[in-house]
């Protein structure tokens, strides 16, 4: 271990329970601050864990999250007009930016998104005039004086409350949802098309994008992912089935179904094969913190693309390539349609993706290392240091060493976290949420 | 609020021997703490009058203190807290404790809810005047400061609304702190302040001295109209507006049109959509000479964007700009300067664009001139007649009124039926709808001969349109028909037509018989209702669809008021007798509502 010196000690410092089945995470994310961190679930329902705040005799303790506030966000549903169930699960969550004591997150399933309150009370009003303390009815006849109740310090609680519902606007299923920069507007994007809304108006919203062919017939892609520019609040991205990456400016026109740049790696003939429109659908984008870059995330690789350059990526990472002799299984199991997820580190510097066997990849972009780590309940004792896995492709396999053919693909590591500021990232396998992070020293 | 639930509303009586004034106030009180939010909303709503059975003292040590912290509640309950508040000066115990309304505010000032900030913005700049000078530079801008150095951008964009009622009432020195408080939220790190800063730009720099504003107010003013935010940067031309009010040409010259040159050629089109929204208040602004110089050549440019947004807002601006331009030399420029552009759009890709241009395009016949108007006008507006979407035809008559005034509509006419008829016939029942509500308008400006020659079959054929939004229309349509055109004309063309649907096969044009006789009768008066409708109603009463028999009922009931006694008494009266004893339990009900409405029984 001390010999990778690229790679310090993870040390799992908190990790989730198992619960049942119906509470598989579907997504996870940090607030701006790294202080609170979301998860969404199949069931429908928000966790939210907060940081431990320091303590004086407790040092080693600060890191840890517990549950702060859980909420119901999303009910199944039924559109009876297209005779349709609208699964409660959620599919992305997004924070605000903080404007006031508050928090507030947006939270969206196919159809519907939310903009969630989660507020602080610790005071609660007392005394009334036409009850006593213990609430017996006063005889109004013995009210001869009037009381103003006053506040009293109660135990701290936190609420949430849907403060917006964004509905009625997506006919397919929203894959992405991401805040502008100007703190005034977001935008939900679905197979087809992407919607942008402001925060205060939730009856009607502008569409930006639309991709829908006039014949159905002649669809041949579909929107996969969608993201603002960190800072440019003009700029987004979308990503595509086919593995393309388009970029548009809001200013140019209000309708951006004209790109302004169009990301595109020509294709490597001697790869070609059956699957490879599949796999080289991108699931999901992401800007760098600095804005600069743009990350995607395809069935076996992640990519960094300069935004200066639109024919091929400047890093490309191999996740699992020892899954391309295996594609046919994948395939038939329909986990070659899984949607990884990649996440950017608080300096860019590190990329972090999810992979089968609970295992989760990182890519040190200026060393150039990379590592493979897994999360699972054994080896996440608090302060264990997880230790870096091998999969062996040859025959002979070292110890320490996992075949290709022993990896259990139903243990899948889609959604990943990494907070803001600090080495603490968040790894979401199937229905556990592990929480590692970096040991300084 | 949390808590247990109090009392509702009026449950329980007052007590026998207690204070009886004070149960009421009691109740209200508890109930600010009611789970039911229209509880907490109506006490709210009379906080005055908690206030006054508590009187000056206690509403400021007690009330208030609570109302303070009383910030979780429901917005329409905060918002309604917000505004009381603005009226509480005297129930605190006048000028001199009003500075005692603030803490409340204040924190209302910092919800998330941007109704309620603004609502709680607009009572503290009410209070703001009710404060003493030396009560405001006490209370008042220690509170401006505090919001505008607040953590949270939300008390920030209070702040900004705040400065410029303090500004004028302050010493020099205090003066001097307001403007280095507004400088820096205009350079803030979140768009949002920004935006609220720039959005009262304006406003402050109307209360500054004239050369503060030049000195200060204009370089904060060029910033923002440079921001890198494209949604701060389209509120500085709004501020534009106010800015040039105050300065002289020169100023205006040096000062304001670059930037506003720049806003107009701005690479955003949500920006140069901003100028073209606000180009009347621009036009206002700047003056006349610097709107021949600068602003029409910048329209131009707006009516042929390459962004439809924009080319459509410029568009509903076209009559306004040309309203306003100088009397002398208005024509040339018109003709020579927008009319061309005006041609253009007419067959614009977009049809927002040229619906946008039609709402206001009969306009120009008045500024123009008849001879204008038929030779330029004419063609354009007889090209968006025959207009490929239905909106852009509707605009151009609804609007007829302004061309008839200069040119008369004979002119139009020929143009104009097939326009009609073809919207009339439209296969989108909203568009239907959207013409008739026209045909009066028409009917009036048309004459009665064109009217009855082209366009009468149209409104009796709406009557059995299959649609029952466009069958009413056309019955109250008819009604006006006749205001216009007076009884006589009724009885000749209209009644008879309606009085033979009554025979109809389809149930629904019998209904609709009777909808017309309800809609008619009053305009047409006792005679005719008398003598032609009622039989007719009479008849349908033996009508073997119930719907058509109570109806029946229901329009005696309508049209019994305009009958004498005598038919009343002999011809409706045993009708409704016979209707209410129905077999149906819905005939029966209107019959004898009928029977009791028109005291018969």
């Amino acid at each position: 271990m001390r010999n990778r010196a690229a790679w310090r000690h993870w040390a799992a410092s908190f990790h989730r329970a198992c619960r049942p089945t119906s509470d598989i995470i579907s997504t996870v994310e940090f607030n701006h601050t790294g202080e609170l961190l979301a998860t969404g679930d199949k069931g429908g329902r928000v966790v939210i864990f907060q940081r431990e705040q320091e303590s004086k005799n407790q040092v080693h303790r600060r890191g840890e999250y517990n549950v702060y506030s859980t909420f119901q966000s999303h009910e199944p549903e039924f559109d009876y007009l297209k005779s349709l169930e609208i699964e409660e699960k959620i599919n992305k969550i997004r924070w605000l930016p903080q404007q006031n004591a508050a928090y507030f997150l947006l939270s969206t399933n196919d159809k519907t998104v939310k903009l969630w309150k989660v507020s602080e009370r610790d005071k609660r009003p007392e005394g009334y005039n036409l009850k006593d303390e213990e609430g017996r009815l006063r005889d109004p006849a013995t009210i001869t004086t009037l009381r103003v109740p006053v506040l009293r310090p109660m135990d701290l609680m936190v609420e949430a409350t849907p403060r917006r519902v964004f509905a009625n606007a997506h006919t397919y299923h929203i894959n992405s949802i991401s805040v502008n920069s100007d703190y005034e507007t977001y935008m939900s994007a679905d197979d087809l098309r992407i919607n942008l809304w402001n925060f205060e108006i939730t009856n009607q919203s502008f569409n930006i994008v639309d991709i829908k062919p006039a014949n159905m017939e002649e669809l041949t892609e579909v929107i996969t992912a969608a993201e603002f520019h960190p800072h440019h609040c003009n700029t987004f991205v979308y990503s595509s089935s086919k593995g393309t990456i388009r970029l548009c400016d809001m200013r140019a026109s209000a309708l951006c179904d004209r790109h302004t740049k169009f990301f595109e790696e020509p294709e490597d003939p001697s790869n070609r094969s059956f699957f490879s429109e599949i796999i080289s659908s991108i699931s999901d984008v992401k800007f760098s913190h600095s804005g600069r870059y743009i990350m995607t995330r395809d069935y076996l690789t992640v990519k960094v693309w300069d935004l200066n350059m639109e024919n091929r990526p400047i890093e490309t990472y191999q996740v699992h390539d020892y899954l391309r002799s295996k594609l046919c299984s994948l395939y038939e199991n329909d986990c070659i349609f899984d949607k990884f997820e990649c996440v950017w580190n608080g300096s860019d510097s590190v990329i972090m993706t999810g992979s089968y066997n609970n295992f989760f990849r990182m890519f040190d972009r200026n060393t150039k290392r990379d590592v493979t780590l897994e999360a699972s309940r054994e080896n996440s004792k608090p302060r264990a240091i997880l230790k870096p896995r091998k999969v062996c492709v040859g025959g002979k396999r070292r110890k320490d060493e996992i075949s290709v053919d022993s990896l259990d693909f139903s243990k899948k590591i889609l959604h990943t976290a990494w907070h803001p500021s600090e080495n603490i990232i968040a790894v979401a396998a199937t229905n556990n949420l592990y929480i590692f992070q970096d040991k300084v020293n | 609020m949390a808590g247990a639930a109090g009392p509702a509303a009026g449950s329980g009586a007052a007590g026998g021997d207690g204070d009886d004034s004070l149960y009421p106030i009691a109740v209200l009180i508890d109930e600010l703490r009611n789970e039911d939010v229209q509880l907490r909303l109506n006490s709210i709503k009379k906080l005055s009058t908690i206030a006054l059975a508590l009187g000056v003292e206690r509403t400021r040590t007690e009330l208030l203190p609570f109302l303070t912290d009383t910030i979780y509640d429901e917005d329409e309950v905060l918002l309604a807290l917000a505004e009381q508040l603005g009226n509480f000066t005297g129930l605190v115990g006048g000028p001199d404790f009003a500075h005692c309304l603030l803490p409340p505010l204040e924190s209302l000032a910092t919800v998330e809810e941007t109704v309620v900030r603004d609502k709680a913005v607009e009572s503290l700049r009410q209070i703001s005047q009710e404060h003493t000078p030396v009560a405001l530079e006490a209370h008042f801008v220690p509170l401006v400061k505090r919001l505008a150095s607040g953590d949270w951008f939300t008390s920030r964009t209070s702040a900004c609304g705040l400065f410029s009622v303090c500004y004028p009432r302050a010493s020099i020195a205090v003066k001097g702190e307001i403007k280095q408080y507004f400088r820096s939220l205009c350079s803030d790190d979140t768009p949002m302040v920004r935006r609220a800063a720039a959005s009262k730009l304006g406003e402050f720099a109307k209360v500054l001295e004239l050369d503060s504003v030049k000195s200060e107010i204009v370089p904060l003013f060029t910033n923002l109209a440079s921001d890198e935010q494209d949604s701060v940067r389209l509120l500085a031309v709004e501020a534009c507006v106010s800015i040039a009010q105050l300065l002289s040409q020169e100023d205006i010259e040096a000062l304001v049109m670059p930037t506003l040159r720049q806003a107009a050629e701005d690479k955003s089109w949500r920006v140069r959509y901003m100028v073209a929204d606000k180009f009347s208040e621009l036009q206002k602004a700047v003056g006349p000479k610097i709107t021949l110089n600068d602003l029409i050549p910048a329209f131009q440019n707006l009516l042929k964007d390459c962004e439809a947004e924009v080319r459509a807002a410029a568009a509903h601006k076209v009559k306004e700009l040309c309203e306003n331009l100088p009397i002398e030399g208005r024509e040339t420029i018109i003709m020579n300067q927008i009319l061309p552009y005006i041609k253009e759009l007419v067959s614009d890709t977009n049809q927002h664009v040229k619906s946008a241009l039609a709402s206001v395009i009969m306009g120009l016949a008045t500024i123009l001139g008849k001879e204008n108007t038929i030779e330029h006008l004419l063609p354009l507006f007889l090209a968006q007649l025959k207009d490929e979407c239905p909106e852009v035809r509707l605009n151009i008559i609804s609007n007829l009124d302004c061309v008839n005034e200069v040119i008369g509509i004979r002119q139009l006419s020929q143009s104009l039926l097939p326009a009609i008829v073809e919207l009339a016939e439209d296969a989108k029942w909203r568009v239907r709808l959207a013409i008739i509500e026209y045909m009066p308008l028409l009917a009036g400006q048309l004459g009665v001969e064109f009217f009855d020659e082209k366009l009468n079959s149209l409104c009796m054929a709406w009557l059995v349109d299959h649609v029952y939004a466009i069958r009413e229309a056309a019955t109250s349509n008819l009604m006006k028909l006749v205001q216009k055109f007076g009884t006589e004309w009724a009885q000749n063309t209209i009644v008879p037509k309606v009085l033979v649907m009554a025979n109809d096969p389809n149930y629904l044009h019998r209904m609709t018989t009777l909808f017309c006789i309800n809609a008619l009768s009053e305009a047409c008066g006792q005679e005719i209702t008398t003598k032609q409708m009622l039989p007719i109603v009479l008849k349908m009463a033996g009508d073997q669809v119930a719907n058509v028999r109570f109806n029946v009922a229901k329009s005696l009931q309508k049209i019994g008021p305009i009958l004498d006694t005598d038919a009343l008494q002999v011809e409706v009266k045993p009708v409704l007798q016979k209707l209410g004893q129905d077999e149906d339990m819905d005939v029966k009900y209107f019959a004898q509502e009928a029977i009791s409405v028109l005291a018969l029984a």
